[in-house]
């Protein structure tokens, strides 16, 4: 594989009054990657973010974004990526139009590059209609659409999007998630992002990270992941007798164990969708039909549950996450 | 993708045309800020009238009549002495000149408390843009305010009666008079911006912009000349720089001779400016570089 375009090693960061908010944390991103950081409220996401977009000086740790050091480099690292924060960063006052172009010619970029970009952005994120229109009239959809689109005037290499869906309701964040992809694929960019969505992490990350306290408990595919700490589940019912079809599905090599719960043999297996042919046909085979068949996939949630022995789902929120959280949808008013 | 070496100052033009474009775009708030000097000319500086208590008639004391002449002559006398010139309202309108570049420059701070609360700053953060180049543009979109507002308010002063009487060659008046609150706006402008740097609550910058404005403009000579305040007040006063752009005002507009000479007050503005500026600078450097 090429060089990482991500190359984090031994990253932390103590906040003044001692604070450990990243405990040494190390992981490599690759090219063209969509790498999801996940973690409950507080776990130290937007700090890890903070640091990676210079926006933060780490207390201790490097890391190296396109070549450059965000310690000895930031100028340098800034000019190479995009930042799409986690609160919305455009200013009301301006038009959609006025946002994107000044922080265009923050970058040094030509008046004519930055026009051209700025207006094939906004068409593909669907903002060019309403380019001239104050940002305060905008939805939270169109708010963050618009930070999309202005996080990406400099062409970057890589994207850092922290929390990008938070406080949108669910078919907002489908349609930014669709805006993301094709901009991804148009550009060809690394994608960094932040999420507590397990569902967000496990669809659209590559590679997710799972970080809780400040330190990185595990990081993987998604299915992998997954796969390591726990099993899926088939649920079947079959017209005949359980006992003989147990028996065949217990010599089954993929299938870990099998038992009976409320009329259902209930089994575990490694990758459910690739064992289902083999236990049908398994039932079969002892001549009996299978009437019903499902299947339950584990959720990331699991994986999250395997390391730190709760659901991130039930995490509290920190004060200071659940007021961003509260402005945030505060100034959505969508 | 962007490509290498950026000049320091580049993005500062764009910063500054977006100050100055929330400040246009909303001519509301431009006409709001202009309210106050505007009834402190139009009404304290009407009916406060110096000049109308002297002009009365002749005074009969027994065995003596003092004719009206006289004591219109003393009149002038006593307010030439006091004001530099007959005419308070003309004394007023130019001291009103540096009040509305001292409100203009205390409201800049609350820009970049706006700017870090609305999550502005943030992001700027996270581009290339020299981290000075943020306080510089905010400064330089301040002192087009202040000055653009001056305008407003002497034009306003001359329809209700400003007389210039000047004091040297008339454009020369004005140059000299718009340097001394362009630097007055500079000084202004980096202090309180300064002091708002670390600031996420409005309140705070508020409370501090109310906590001074008052005591900046009565311990200065807006109102009345230092010679007439109590001798605790003068010490003060003579370290305001508000007195020093009054005085090089009003020395170039009306005529006035200032008590300290004009040279030594443009270089206490100078010095002023440029104090406030290097600290304002390297602060915004330090806190905005974290």
């Amino acid at each position: 594989m090429n060089e990482p375009v991500i190359k984090v090693s031994g990253l932390t960061k103590i906040y003044p009054g001692g604070v450990l908010a990243v405990d040494h944390i190390s992981f490599e991103v690759h090219e063209g990657e969509i790498f999801a950081l996940l973690g409950p409220n507080g776990a130290g996401k937007s700090t890890t973010i903070g640091m990676l977009t210079t926006s933060l000086r780490p207390t201790e740790g490097e890391a190296i974004i396109a070549g450059y050091s965000i310690n000895r480099e930031p100028s340098r690292v800034r000019s190479v990526i995009g930042v799409v924060p986690q609160e919305f960063s455009a200013d009301e006052d301006l038009t959609g139009w006025e946002n994107i172009m000044l922080i265009g010619y923050l970058y040094g970029l030509p008046k004519d590059t930055v026009k051209k970009r700025a207006a094939e952005l906004l068409q593909t994120v669907g903002l060019y209609n309403v380019k001239d229109k104050k940002v305060e009239t905008y939805s939270g959809g169109m708010r963050r659409r618009l930070e999309i689109a202005i996080g990406l005037i400099n062409r970057p290499r890589v994207l850092f999007l922290d929390e990008p869906t938070l406080g949108l309701d669910v078919q907002t964040r489908a349609a930014i998630w669709e805006y993301i992809l094709k901009l991804k694929k148009d550009y060809n960019m690394t994608i960094f992002l932040t999420t507590h969505y397990l569902e967000e992490a496990d669809a659209y990350g590559d590679r997710v990270a799972i970080i809780d306290r400040g330190k990185i408990l595990v990081i993987g595919k998604p299915d992998e992941l997954k796969r390591n700490v726990t099993w899926d589940t088939l649920f079947i019912e079959v017209s005949g007798s359980y006992d003989s079809a147990k028996q065949a599905l217990s010599i089954l090599p993929q299938v870990k164990e099998v038992s009976f719960v409320n009329g259902q043999i209930v089994i575990k297996v490694a990758d459910g969708p690739s064992a289902i042919p083999l236990v049908v046909s398994a039932i079969n085979s002892t001549g009996q039909e299978v009437k019903r068949l499902s299947l339950n996939r584990p959720s990331l949630d699991e994986v999250y549950m395997y390391y730190t022995g709760k659901s991130m789902r039930e995490e509290s929120m920190s004060k200071e996450e659940a007021f961003a959280l509260r402005r945030t949808l505060r100034r959505a008013r969508s | 993708m962007s490509e290498g070496r950026l000049s320091p100052f580049h993005g500062l033009w764009a910063l500054t045309n977006r100050e100055l474009k929330k400040w246009y775009k909303e001519p509301v708030i431009l006409l709001l800020s202009l309210v106050q000097p505007i009834l402190w000319i139009g009404i304290f500086g009407k009916a406060m009238n110096f000049a109308s208590m002297f002009k009365s008639a002749s005074i009969e004391i027994p065995g003596l009549t003092v004719p009206k002449q006289i004591i219109d002559e003393i009149g002038s006398l006593v307010l030439k002495q006091t004001f530099g010139t007959t005419d308070y309202f003309s004394f007023l309108a130019v001291g009103m000149l540096s009040f509305i570049v001292l409100f203009t420059s205390m409201s800049s701070g609350m820009t970049i408390v706006w700017d870090r609360r609305l999550g502005f700053l943030g992001k700027l953060l996270t581009t290339p843009v020299p981290r000075g180049s943020i306080i510089v543009s905010k400064v330089i979109a301040s002192i087009i305010k202040s000055l653009v507002q001056a305008t407003i308010i002497l034009l306003i002063g001359v329809l209700l009666g400003l007389r210039f009487s000047f004091g040297l060659f008339a454009p020369m008046a004005f140059v000299i008079t718009y340097l001394s609150l362009f630097l007055l706006s500079f000084g202004f402008s980096s202090l309180f911006l300064m002091l708002a740097l670390r600031s996420t609550r409005w309140e705070t910058q508020m409370a501090i912009m109310n906590l001074l404005n008052m005591p900046l403009l009565f311990s200065s000579n807006s109102f009345y000349p230092i010679s007439s305040m109590p001798w605790w007040l003068k010490p003060i006063a003579l370290v305001n720089p508000l007195t020093y752009a009054n005085a090089i005002s009003r020395w170039a507009l009306l005529g006035i001779t200032p008590q300290v000479s004009v040279i030594l007050s443009m270089l206490y503005l100078v010095a002023f400016a440029a104090i406030f500026t290097t600290l304002g600078i390297t602060l915004s450097w330090r806190y905005l570089s974290l």
